[in-house]
């Protein structure tokens, strides 16, 4: 589904040039479930970025269903986004004046769905990810757990190929952090593809396949045991 | 997308801080406030002058002495160049002449039985009716015959009768004019307030020789007129009689080539236009100093857009993840600044046709809101918001959607 190609993405300091990806290649198959882990400042943020349609990369290829992304235009990039991709994020990004109802809608408004189905289907989302009974509550009336929830079904709103998440536990206790990625799995094993930035290593363990970042580069790349064991027992 | 959907974040955005939006649209609602005003006052000035110059008669043309080149080459006439054969030969030799009526004028002291009252007495004849486009409701006017040996009778305005006989009908009662007895036939109808503050019923017509000799007295010359109403038979031929006038007086004064009259002629509907245009231009420029303070609005209305961007960055960036392209964005803080100043506007324009009523009750002035000062207010808003949200709406498109989900 998702080819790259020596992607290179360099920010310019002033004089000096920070190289964030240093050639990355990397193939993502539909139904995948990737961990992407590395230290901090490898690089990991600025590949879903670029994979998310948020951000260009600097050189390389990035194509997407046989669809090349790097060659978009600010519009296309936008419909991208909204068709093909769900973000989720360690800081929530709802928006505080509306509802969990509301925040939920808010991408299939910008779908050109109509109120009614909007609504049934963020109301639909939010049991599903188990806070129907919270539909009405802004951000600041839900944990942070359920916060993460609501996101999560936000990014689900316009059934995406893509689900990318960035750190989602991260501001999360071990705890509702567990109960977020067992959604993940859910998700997962309804046919989602995922790509999941994390540094807990439980979470890389549920995961296919882990991919480990350093300094820009892609320094290993294997299939978890866990995962080649579900395997090797279904198949 | 429906563009109705980016009406909808517009107005949440604003309907979120209420107190906020009223107090930046605060501005507009002043400007807009102002400049109905301004431009109901113009109107109403306008309106007002208007009934108070075609109230002195329609197709009228004035003739006065020519104060500046005045009593030098007059001698004894007392300033005033008319005389009653002027008066004769225009309306012996000037065509299209529906009325012609010389009139002298003399400030005097009247009395009836229980009061006093000081006023102007015109002398004139039974013409002035006509040219002024006057009536009688109680009594007759006197005829000409009456006119020409000065029979010592008047025709008062309903404020004359007010003052001196309490509302009573006067007619065969007495006015002593500075002690001369003269008996009212007639009552005028009431031709109200309107003109520049003067009272249009306080008056009091005798035969013009009466008043010549009884009151204007040694004064002037025995044939000398004040003022000469010309009342033209219709709009169409008011240019004509008017040149015709001035050319007939000019011989009758035998004023040579390249001298200057020593007359006046004034055409009522050229002063009407004058003083119309004048007062148009001082409302445009009332009105222009009033837009100044939509510019104060306007800038109120960019400082807050401004404030929204930054405060609300990260929603931005959270919009444009979900799949908001930079145009709708754009669109939605536009709509934001256009509502704002739409609230501006329609408080403002509120305000401005009650200030407006107000100040026509108080200044007894005609109310006159013009109906194109609600379209024009609103549009004045439109245009306001669009051009000062511009700016700050084009920052909150430019922004890159990772530095502004990064942001605090
Ligand atoms: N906007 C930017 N301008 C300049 N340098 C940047 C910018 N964004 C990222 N970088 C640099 O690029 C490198 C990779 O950053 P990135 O955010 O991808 O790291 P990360 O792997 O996500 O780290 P973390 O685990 O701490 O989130 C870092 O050295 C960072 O300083
Ligand atoms: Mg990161």
């Amino acid at each position: 589904m998702i080819e790259i190609r020596d992607l290179k993405k360099v920010y310019v300091m002033g004089d000096e040039q920070v190289p964030a990806l240093a050639g990355v290649s990397l193939g993502i198959a539909r139904g995948e479930y990737v961990a992407v882990i590395g230290p901090s400042g490898s690089g990991k943020s600025t590949l879903m970025n670029i994979l998310g349609g948020l951000d260009r990369p600097t050189s390389g290829l990035y194509s997407f269903e046989g669809e090349e992304v790097g060659s978009f235009t600010d519009d296309q990039l936008a419909d991208f986004r909204r068709r093909r991709i769900g973000f989720v994020f360690q800081s929530f990004q709802l928006l505080p004046r509306l509802t969990a109802l509301q925040n939920v809608e808010l991408p299939m408004v910008y779908a050109g769905l109509g109120a009614g189905e909007r609504r049934a289907r963020a109301a639909e989302l939010l049991d599903r990810v188990g806070l129907g009974a919270r539909m009405g509550h802004r951000p600041t009336q839900l944990s942070g757990g359920q916060q993460q929830r609501v996101a999560i079904a936000r990014s689900l709103a316009n059934k995406p190929d893509l689900l990318l998440a960035d750190e989602p536990t991260g501001a999360l206790d071990t705890h509702t952090g567990e109960e977020v990625l067992k959604l993940f799995h859910e998700l997962n094993a309804d046919g989602l593809t995922l790509a999941i930035v994390t540094h807990d290593p439980d979470v890389a363990n549920e995961a296919h396949r882990r991919v480990a970042f350093r300094d820009g580069h892609i320094v290993s790349d294997e299939r978890s045991p866990k995962a080649a064991e579900s395997q090797k027992g279904g198949a | 997308m429906k563009f109705f959907e980016l009406v909808r974040f517009a107005l949440g955005a604003i309907v979120a801080h209420p107190m906020r939006s009223v107090l930046t649209s605060l501005g507009v609602v002043i400007g807009v406030a102002a400049v109905v005003m301004m431009t109901s006052i113009g109107l109403g000035a306008s309106k007002r002058v208007t009934e108070a110059i075609s109230g002195l008669g329609s197709n009228l043309i004035i003739v006065m002495p020519n104060f500046q080149r005045g009593p030098v080459s007059q001698g004894a006439g007392g300033g005033f160049s008319l005389r009653d054969g002027d008066a004769e030969a225009i309306r012996k030799q000037v065509e299209n002449v529906a009325a012609v009526a010389p009139i002298v004028r003399g400030q005097a002291q009247l009395a009836s039985e229980g009061a006093n009252w000081n006023t102007q007495i015109q002398g004139v004849t039974p013409e002035y009716l006509i040219a002024r486009d006057l009536k009688i409701t109680q009594g007759r006017m006197f005829d000409d015959r009456e006119a020409r040996q000065g029979r010592k009778v008047v025709v008062v305005g309903p404020t004359v009768v007010k003052e001196l006989f309490g509302g009573s009908d006067p007619v065969g009662r007495r006015i002593r004019v500075r002690s001369v007895p003269f008996e009212v036939i007639g009552v005028l109808e009431s031709k109200g307030q309107a003109g520049f503050g003067q009272d249009q019923d306080d008056v009091v017509l005798a035969p013009l020789s009466a008043v010549r000799s009884r009151i204007v007295g040694r004064r002037s010359r025995g044939d000398s007129i004040q003022t000469i109403y010309v009342k033209a038979t219709d709009e169409d031929s008011l240019d004509r009689v008017q040149e015709d006038v001035t050319n007939l007086l000019r011989d009758q004064h035998k004023i040579r080539q390249g001298e200057d009259d020593d007359f006046q002629t004034q055409n009522m509907a050229s002063i009407l236009a004058a003083s119309q245009a004048a007062i148009g231009t001082f409302t445009v420029l009332l009105a222009a100093v009033a837009g100044v303070s939509l510019v104060v609005g306007g800038v109120g209305i960019m400082n807050i857009m401004l404030v929204a961007v930054t405060e609300r960055t990260r929603e931005i960036g959270l919009r444009m993840a979900v799949g908001a392209k930079r145009s709708q964005i754009l669109i939605q803080f536009a709509l934001e600044s256009v509502a704002l100043s739409l609230v501006g506007g329609l408080i403002g324009l509120t305000i401005g046709v009650l200030g407006a009523f107000a100040i026509a009750k108080l200044g007894n002035w005609p109310a006159a809101v013009p109906a194109w000062a609600g379209p024009l207010a609103l549009g004045f808003s439109v245009v306001v918001g669009v051009v000062f949200g511009a700016y700050p709406s084009w920052r909150a498109a430019r922004l890159d959607p990772i530095e502004a989900l990064r942001r605090e």
